[in-house]
């Protein structure tokens, strides 16, 4: 009752309020000032904050994907560089029919259907062949240690789960008059419906050849002797594991002493031909990306230097090695040609 | 505290907020594979944003009356001069090694890093005469013509963007056109008919 009749009076007699216990108009005013500023400070930074994360996320980190049954490993490895982090090398890829931006292809490639899928071995060979992949997956699977040099400037140290590109070529009996190899990598972007003819599934995930900003889909070439030679390889998985999406999945080539987008990913043709076949980057810029693209410090790329690279997981540039290494292997094979002509 | 300090303390601490995240991440090692490029990537384009925002002051408080805006422009410019720098440094020892020799090769053979090296070099003078004194030393006309070189700069800086690109051009476009429309208001403000207005230049 006591407290029931102290507020009463407050209510009909505020003049009974003591005048030290009124909070005086310029403190008043401040603290609404001060809640102001207050919120105005922590919601800008907010959104700052937040709007900065949707503008440039960092990237992400994780790869999960079968392991490989049966993988022959070399006794020891001839590297002693060490590899590069399996969540790095999903992580980090070009990969233009999903994204341009390294970071963001393994999220795009996510929903790519690998499964099945065939590889049409053509051209100028005696036997003709539509491979399932899951044949080649029977072919004894190697793992090849290879440092891998991106046309970019960095560089990686992967190890491929694969097997010689040859073994491949052999079964379909070469005709004499092939000279080179040409390949392409699957490409549904620009069909609406984003079914192939040959693969009908899902769409892939990948964009138009607008957004790539390259003519799309994606070709490569080799010389028919740098396709032969053992160091050339088919590969199917990376540290014992099937290739993530966005490595290249289900198969893909990779050739250690060229720089990297040489390694065509995700291939659905193989054809032999007589004459030098299209690549991607040259028909895009062939002032800057040639047909051979052999990894080579003492000739740059026209907009950077090519001497030195990033290997990922340093924070200083390394000197880049002729042929990325492979010097003693491959520089037979160019014997006698101009390497600065021939870039 | 007065109204213009507090927006002042605004803008400082906000303009920090990428910096902060980005030196977060890169202790914590989410930076990705590439924590260079990343940092490198994101310092240059911050620079550019900050630029265009810089630049954006005036069309905004033309257009919205928002003036307490022209307080913190010379702080937003130099932000934009603070992140240039942060990222010319990032080149230059990580990119580069700290190797002079090597620098000045790239900027004498690389036409990217030469206009990008010119912005930054061009954001050195507006910087130094960002000073309450320094605008009355030169008297308010030269200083603001000095510092139209902002717009020069931005330029450069767009086009370092759009050069260092493989295929795809999206952002630099995009930075591009945000740029044409900014300075494409100052031409229109320029020749369109007269009109009496509160707002002077």
């Amino acid at each position: 009752m006591a407290s029931f009749r102290i507020e009463y009076q407050v209510m009909s007699d505020p003049g009974k309020i003591k005048s030290s216990e009124i909070t005086d108009e310029e403190t008043y005013l401040n603290r609404r000032t001060f809640i102001r500023r207050a919120g105005l400070l922590a919601g800008t930074a907010a959104v700052t904050g937040l709007g900065y994360r949707f503008l440039n996320p960092p990237p992400p980190s994780e790869v999960d994907t079968a392991e490989i049954a049966k993988v022959v490993r070399e006794a020891q490895s001839k590297l002693s560089d060490d590899l590069t982090p399996l969540t790095d090398i999903a992580n980090y890829n070009n990969y233009y029919e999903f994204s341009t931006s390294k970071t963001a292809v393994a999220e795009k490639a996510e929903n790519f259907v690998t499964k099945p899928w065939t590889v049409s071995v053509d051209g100028l060979v005696e036997k003709p062949t539509v491979f399932d992949v899951e044949d080649l997956f029977k072919i004894e699977q190697e793992e090849r240690i290879y440092r891998f040099r991106c046309v970019e400037g960095w560089s990686m140290v992967i190890p491929w789960v694969g097997f010689p590109l040859s073994k491949l070529i052999e079964k379909v009996d070469p005709k004499s008059k092939a000279r080179y190899v040409a390949f392409q990598t699957f490409y549904d972007g620009e069909n609406p419906t984003g079914k192939d003819v040959r693969f009908p599934k899902e769409p892939s995930g990948m964009q138009s050849t607008f957004f790539a900003g390259i003519p799309l889909p994606y070709v490569e070439a080799l010389r028919i002797d740098e396709a032969m030679h053992p160091l050339t390889i088919l590969a199917t998985g990376i540290y014992g594991k099937r290739l993530p999406n966005q490595n290249g999945a289900p198969i893909r080539l990779v050739v250690p002493w060229k720089y990297g987008f040489k390694s065509i990913k995700s291939i659905v043709r193989i054809t032999l031909t007589d004459k030098e076949p299209p690549t991607t980057w040259n028909i895009q810029a062939p002032n800057e990306y040639g047909f051979y693209s052999n990894v080579n410090p003492e000739v740059d790329h026209p907009r950077w230097s090519q001497a030195t690279e990033l290997r990922i997981g340093e924070l200083i540039r390394r000197k880049t090695q002729k042929f990325n290494g492979y010097s003693e292997q491959v520089a037979k094979l160019y014997s006698g040609m101009d390497l600065r002509e021939n870039f | 505290m007065s109204e213009t300090k507090f927006h002042k303390i605004l803008i400082f601490i906000n303009s920090l907020i990428p910096l902060a995240m980005l030196l977060w991440d890169a202790y914590f090692g989410k930076l990705g594979a590439n924590p260079v490029e990343f940092f490198l990537r994101s310092t240059g384009v911050l620079t550019l944003s900050f630029l265009l925002i810089t630049l954006a002051v005036t069309p905004l408080r033309k257009l919205f009356g928002w003036n307490w805006l022209i307080k913190v422009r010379r702080m937003l410019g130099l932000y934009a001069f603070f992140y240039g720098c942060v990222h010319l440094i990032t080149y230059s020892i990580f990119d580069k090694g700290f190797d002079w020799v090597v620098i000045f090769y790239d900027v004498w053979s690389r036409p990217f890093i030469a206009v990008g090296m010119s912005a930054l070099a061009l954001m050195i003078p507006l910087a130094v005469t960002s000073t309450n004194a320094m605008i009355k030393r030169m008297g308010g006309k030269r200083w603001q013509k000095l510092h139209r070189l902002s717009y020069v700069i931005a330029i450069l800086g767009v086009i370092h963007y759009y050069l260092i690109q493989k295929s795809d051009i999206t952002y630099p476009v995009l930075f591009g056109i945000v740029l044409a429309v900014l300075l494409g208001y100052r031409i229109y403000n320029r020749y369109k008919p007269k009109s009496p207005s509160l707002v002077s230049s």
